[in-house]
């Protein structure tokens, strides 16, 4: 009966550094494949619409290091998909670097590299719109129109499997591929082993976070699964952890909608009646899963679009009158500010005070009732095409809280006390501007592979 | 009025109570108990709704999503629409990690 082993460091490749013991305890048993996801959507809208990357390169890097020297010791496929966060173009060309210097560094014998790229042009859709494709919202959202592109500055295809496992089939020794879905990372080879899509699938979904699938709770720390037909058994590989059916379980159902169902470009994967039970002290075994093909492949589509230029000031209030009025020193504020710059929507600005100490996590959301904090910490964020116009706005956001005028204030020398008379510059805002699906006649269509030859003893040569 | 000193809270009862946001649109809830016989109480005791959710979280009862009693993990999970796409300008909690803390205190018969 064919089995697949394969080796996961990691939830977030470069995110935090992955713990590199429970990484090679897992090398130990020679895994068939190391796979690891490196995106999120979780990082906000910024990375992909700047094009920029939420970890910093040398924690990428080193996680690529110790994937990459541990595949090749053991003459196994690495695959890692979404490169550099986000999975742009910009991403997966960042990551063949790196694998082509770590190569040369240790002088790395000859292997074949397959990049895979998902960006996508804002153009390529537009015509796709015009030719009367339709670009379907997912999760409320309304169909994406012109307007809806014309807001947007990046668009990446989220892939399955399919064009992965093809280039394992064509001989790929590391694969790094662009945004992806991350149970297709797992899914490619085990798919190319002949096992089902349903399998394929629910042993990525499963396994896509590494450690996370375990208890006690860690990030970083390596899991091992051995993935047979509707027999899939994930094992900790951190002597501290274990992996229960309470684990496996609850991850199945982590950060989704729907705990019963995991969507692919090529169909969906039915969880409803999987099924988990103990194995040995530190490993389940789940089973159960059903794959139900999409009648049109539908592939995902996240788009990221500037909406402005940010700054930031911190105001702090410590006078127990002010912080019993703070509703009314903002409004007073903010009436001073549209006096100023016009009406925010049709001057297009926005303030926000973020009110750390009342409600600056949860908002309106927040049920407890209002107590007085004995000091309140203001985050003043303003919003503005303009960067000089942005900094003006929030200069004055912050100092009119110093200088608001309320009936009865004591403190008469300032309302407020700024923690420096200072504008902080922050990243542009960004939106997610799609968060949509097209139908596809291929499920490949929208990625482009090619194949490099990586020769680190030649380039070490050079 | 009822004496409510030695009632059972979800606090008590689950083992995790958490956020994350599912997708860039969504934020979802889990409540997952480690003991069987505590899910299943709670489970049966219906003190949670989407009706109870959307008033615990002060937000009309149609940005409840979803909710789901899910068996295989003992677990109860909703979801709810966020007020604006994750990270946008005027974020909160741009991981949606943070947002659970109000189920703390929902009483358990």
């Amino acid at each position: 009966m064919t089995e697949i082993t394969i080796l996961c460091p990691t939830g977030h490749l470069g995110f935090t550094p992955l713990e590199k013991d429970s990484f090679l305890a897992g090398c130990e048993l020679k895994p068939d494949f190391i796979i690891a996801d490196s995106g999120s959507c979780d990082i906000g809208p910024y990375a992909l619409g700047a094009d920029g990357q939420a970890s910093p390169a040398a924690w990428q890097r080193q996680d690529l290091e110790i994937m990459l020297l541990a595949a090749r010791r053991l003459g196994v496929p690495m695959i890692v998909g979404s490169a550099s966060d986000t999975g742009t173009d910009r991403g997966v060309a960042q990551y063949v670097a790196l694998i082509q210097d770590i190569a040369a560094e240790h002088g790395l014998a000859p292997f074949r590299l397959a990049a895979i790229n998902s960006e996508q042009s804002v153009d390529a859709l537009r015509q796709r719109l015009l030719g009367g494709m339709p670009i379907r919202g997912l999760d409320g959202r309304k169909d994406a129109d012109a307007a809806t592109l014309a807001r947007t500055d990046r668009i990446v295809a989220v892939m399955g499997a399919e064009p992965i496992a093809a280039a394992l089939g064509a001989g790929a020794e590391v694969v790094i591929a662009g945004r992806a879905s991350d149970c297709a990372l797992f899914a490619a080879p085990l798919l190319n082993a002949g096992l089902s899509p349903a399998t394929a699938y629910y042993a990525g979904k499963l396994m896509e976070c590494a450690s996370f699938c375990c208890e006690p709770f860690m990030g970083k720390e390596s899991i091992f699964g051995r993935i047979r037909e509707d027999d899939i058994r994930v094992t900790a590989m951190h002597p501290g952890q274990r992996c229960t059916p309470a684990s496996l379980a609850s991850h199945a159902m982590y950060e989704r909608r729907d705990p019963f169902r995991e969507t692919v470009v090529s169909g969906h994967v039915d969880m409803s009646d999987c099924r988990y039970e103990q194995l040995d002290e530190k490993t389940t075994r789940a089973s159960g899963a059903r794959f139900v093909p999409a009648v049109q492949p539908m592939a995902k589509l996240e788009g990221s679009g500037k909406v402005g230029e940010r700054r930031l000031a911190v105001v702090g209030m410590r006078d127990p009158y002010m912080i019993a009025n703070i509703d009314k020193a903002i409004a007073w504020a903010r009436a001073r500010l549209t006096e100023r710059f016009g009406a925010p929507e049709q001057s297009g600005w926005q303030v926000f005070y973020h009110l750390y100490g009342r409600d600056g996590v949860m908002g309106p959301m927040d049920p407890t009732p209002a107590m007085q904090p004995h000091e309140i910490g203001v985050v003043v964020e303003t919003l503005c095409g303009d960067g000089t116009r942005a900094e003006e706005i929030c200069a004055l956001a912050a100092r009119n809280l110093f200088y608001a005028r309320l009936p009865e204030v004591k403190g008469t020398a300032g309302a407020a006390a700024l923690m420096s008379d200072e504008v902080l510059t922050g990243k542009p805002g960004y939106e997610w501007t799609l968060n949509h699906i097209m139908p596809v006649s291929d499920p490949s269509e929208l990625f482009r592979t090619r194949f490099l030859a990586v020769d680190g003893a030649a380039r070490r040569a050079a | 009025m009822m004496d409510r000193r030695n009632m059972a809270t979800l606090r008590d009862m689950a083992s995790t109570i958490r956020s994350k946001n599912a997708g860039v649109d969504h934020i979802t809830f889990d409540i997952i108990f480690r003991e069987r016989a505590n899910f299943e109480r709670v489970r049966d005791a219906h003190v949670l709704s989407p009706a109870i959710v959307a008033g615990l979280l002060r937000i009309p009862e149609s940005r409840v999503t979803d909710f789901v009693v899910f068996e295989p993990a003992n677990a109860i999970k909703f979801t709810i629409l966020r007020e604006r796409p994750s990270g946008s300008p005027g974020e909160r909690d741009v991981f949606g990690s943070q947002q659970y803390a109000p189920l703390f205190d929902v009483e358990v018969p």
